[in-house]
Parts: C-alpha cells; sequence; structure tokens
C-alpha cells in the first residue's frame, strides 16, 4: 500500500504575492489596503483549516500505458506519448487541501461574504498547486539520492483533463491509486471531491524531453497554454534558478 | 456631500461597516428606502461595475463593494414594499451537467445583483431540464450557463437544443462563459450571447434584456 504524506500547513500555504497575482492584481499594481487585509484573512483562515495530504506510487512505463488509454478517448496526439518512452522514472500522485478548506469557501459565499470566499479559493487553488510542487520535488530528490546517475533528470506533473489526456482516465488513475485513502472521491463525471485536489503522474525525464511544441490540436482551445511556463521551470532549475 | 452621494462613495471603496451606519443615518433622516437604494447603494454599484470593466479596479474590490451593497440592503429591505428589492429582470444561473466548479458562476451571479437582476442560482452539475424548467416556471427571461472543463462545455448545448425543441427561442435567452468557452464555440450551439468575464456577462444581460 502506498504510503500518506502528510504535509505541514507551510507547504500549502501561498504568499501573498501570489495570491494577489491569481486574483488578477499585477505586480506593480497598487493594492488597496482592504484587499490586502483580505488576503491576510484568507491566509489565516487557510492556515487554520488545511489538511495537506499527498499519495505517490511508483509505476512502470509500460503500467502507465494501460492507465493513460483510460476510456480510449485521449486527443489523437499528445505531448505524453512522446514524452513516456524516454522517461527515466514514472509515478502517480494525488494531492488535497482537504474539504474543510472548500466547506469553508462554500460557507462564506452562502453567508454573503463572496469577497473573502473568492479570496480563500484562490489561496486554496495555490495551495494545491504548492502541494504537487513539494510532491514533484520530493520525487526528484528521492530519485537523485537513490540513482545518482539520474541526479540531472527533472521532473513535471501531468494531469488528466489536460494536454489530451481526457479527463475519463482519472477512473484508472484511481483504481490503481485509490486516493480514497486521502478522502478524494470521483463524481460521475470525473471531477475530484475536495474540488482543490489535483492528480496525475510525475515525470522523471532529462530536462531535453520535457520541451514540446504547442502545435498540438486541443492548443488552440487552451485557454492559458501554462505548460509553457512549467516547461521553463525545468530549465530554470538546471541553471541554478528557481 | 450628501448621505446618498456618501453611500455610494463608501460603497466604491467596499467599506461595510460605513455604507451600514449611512445607510441607517438616511433611513433615520426620513429618506424613501426606494431613493436610498437607486441613488445611493445602485448608484454606488454602478460607478464599480463601470471602474472594473474599464480595468480601473480589481475584481476583489468588486466583492468588497457587493459585501458593502449586502449591508445596506439587509437594513432597507423590511421598508421595501413586500419586503422585496425592485429588479430590472430575472436570470436564472447555474454551472452545466457534470461540472462542480462554481466560482466563476457566483462572480457573474453576484455582479448581476450589482446590476438590479433577481438572480436564481440553481447551483452545481444542473441538467438542462432544470435550467428550462426553472427559467419558465419563474419567469425569467435569461438562462446564463458557466463551465470550466472542455469535458462538461459540452452540455451547454443541451440547454440551448432544448430551449430551441420547446419553441423558446427569441423568448428565453441563454448566454454562456467559462475559462474554455469561446465566442465561437457560443455561436456554434446556439447560445445568445457570451460573457468573457463576470462584468462582460452582465454587461451581455442587460443588451439580451433590452436593458
Amino acid at each position: 500500500m502506498h504510503p500518506i504524506t502528510t504535509f505541514p500547513s507551510s507547504t500549502a500555504t501561498p504568499d501573498h504575492r501570489t495570491v494577489l497575482n491569481a486574483q488578477g492584481i499585477p505586480d506593480d499594481a497598487a493594492v488597496p489596503k482592504r484587499v490586502a487585509s483580505l488576503i491576510d484573512e484568507g491566509l489565516e483562515i487557510f492556515t487554520g483549516l488545511v489538511e495537506a495530504t499527498g499519495l505517490r506510487a511508483e509505476i512502470t512505463v509500460e503500467e502507465f500505458g494501460a492507465i493513460y488509454d483510460g476510456d480510449g478517448r485521449n486527443a489523437p496526439r499528445t505531448p505524453l506519448e512522446g514524452i513516456l518512452p524516454d522517461a527515466h522514472r514514472l509515478a502517480l500522485f494525488a494531492v488535497t487541501v482537504g474539504e474543510a478548506v472548500c466547506g469553508e469557501i462554500r460557507r462564506l459565499f452562502g453567508e454573503g461574504n463572496p469577497a473573502l470566499g473568492y479570496a480563500l479559493d484562490t489561496i486554496a487553488s495555490a495551495g494545491a498547486e504548492k502541494l504537487v510542487d513539494a510532491m514533484a520535488h520530493d520525487y526528484q530528490e528521492g530519485i537523485s539520492q537513490s540513482e545518482p546517475t539520474l541526479s540531472s533528470v527533472r521532473v513535471l506533473p501531468y494531469s488528466p483533463g489536460y494536454c489530451g489526456w481526457h479527463v475519463s482516465g482519472q477512473r484508472k488513475l484511481f483504481d490503481v491509486l485509490d486516493p480514497q485513502r486521502i478522502s478524494i472521491s470521483l463524481t460521475d463525471s470525473c471531477l475530484m471531491q475536495p474540488l482543490k485536489s489535483v492528480s496525475g503522474v510525475l515525470v522523471a525525464a532529462d530536462k531535453e524531453v520535457h520541451d514540446f511544441d504547442v502545435d498540438f490540436a486541443f492548443c488552440t482551445d487552451c485557454a492559458d497554454q501554462d505548460c509553457r511556463e512549467r516547461i521553463q521551470t525545468v530549465f530554470l532549475d538546471s541553471r541554478g534558478g528557481q | 456631500m450628501d448621505v446618498l452621494s456618501e453611500i455610494a462613495a463608501s460603497l466604491r471603496s467596499g467599506d461595510d461597516k460605513r455604507v451600514a451606519q449611512l445607510t441607517q443615518q438616511a433611513i433615520d433622516d426620513g429618506l424613501p428606502a426606494d431613493e436610498i437604494l437607486n441613488d445611493g447603494l445602485m448608484s454606488g454599484m454602478q460607478v464599480v461595475g463601470v471602474l472594473f470593466r474599464d480595468h480601473e479596479i480589481f475584481l476583489p474590490e468588486v466583492l468588497l463593494a457587493a459585501r458593502a451593497m449586502n449591508a445596506g440592503v439587509d437594513l432597507l429591505k423590511p421598508l421595501l414594499a413586500g419586503g422585496d428589492v425592485p429588479t430590472i429582470g430575472k436570470v436564472v444561473i447555474g454551472t452545466a451537467k457534470g461540472d462542480l466548479h462554481d466560482i466563476g458562476k457566483n462572480l457573474v451571479g453576484i455582479m448581476l445583483k450589482g446590476a438590479g437582476f433577481e438572480v436564481i442560482d440553481l447551483g452545481n452539475d444542473v441538467t438542462a431540464e432544470r435550467f428550462v424548467d426553472t427559467a419558465v416556471d419563474s419567469g425569467a427571461k435569461v438562462i446564463g450557463i458557466s463551465a470550466l472543463l472542455t469535458t462538461t462545455m459540452s452540455s451547454m448545448k443541451d440547454v440551448t437544443d432544448l430551449v430551441r425543441d420547446r419553441g423558446l427561442a427569441g423568448e428565453i435567452h441563454t448566454i454562456v462563459g467559462g475559462a474554455p468557452v469561446s465566442k465561437e464555440f457560443a455561436d456554434e450551439i446556439g447560445a445568445d450571447g457570451y460573457g468573457y468575464d463576470a462584468a462582460n456577462a452582465v454587461e451581455q444581460v442587460k443588451t439580451l434584456t433590452g436593458g
């Protein structure tokens, strides 16, 4: 059985600036005092309620192939198909900030406090992403220590619902990883509950392997294209950045 | 500055305590409740909507203003005819079938209320039948559907199809929005409107209702 990781709240808590950016407020904008206080209040609530947990399970490329195919609804061509053959190691993962935070977001909206509800929602989303980063970082560190020949590999996460991997792939991923153990369940439409949860596969590969051109059919429908940013971190990290 | 202008200004800065205090003062001064609502609270919220549309303020400031507006409206409600806040139309909103991501939908609902609409929020994971039945039963002229995922946005078409199949096209308008949704997609499924953000959604609803 795959061990459960419990993260300290500090690992999941994003910084003030990240939250402001996520709320559409750029670095150079003057932040009204009331908005700054709102973020502080949201961060305090988040720190008090977050129950940050995660699961990770090593898997072979062959085993992952069956999961990745899911219900056969992936895009005809996807970045992972090109990356997988050159991957050194893979691990399934799931992380969550817990139901208490999500329940509080609903309560705040329901009780007519959308400003704080939205602040907490933004914080929780950023928090879930921080947990993915922590999970990827731990995996990369573990590989470097156990296999010194792989010390230059870089780990990036990929999730169902993105980059051509159909969201129905969640079902097979859940069958193998069993994230119900950390209280993440799957709806009929393959959404995770608590909502502020992330699952997928961590891919450990040489940094060049992670790079791909944004020329897939689904890229034109992608609103944020934040894959470029994620890929860039691999190269920054290898130059001592980040 | 008169008390109504002060209410509008305090609402603009998101000061809910001051808005409540000034609203109470206006009531105590004997100003009619509908005048306080229209010339104080709604007037302030309209300015907030314009500033947000013009990218002069950010979303959290709009939400703080909405909270301040609620603080004032709560005091006025008992004084308004039948305890009801007068509205300029009804809008049914919800997330598409299968979708649980409701933040965008909630923001649109808050801004619609701020603009004077009555909002019937059906919540998450709403079937096409429920959207249309509720609009018919309540007399709402607009159905707003939100989706965050490409996999759930397809169920928006079920709603636009059902409106057409029941012969309600032109009588009940549909508007769609959400991260993966585009104007092209809205046109493709036969939606009457597309809101690229919460403020734009309100503008679109106003256009659809002739406001």
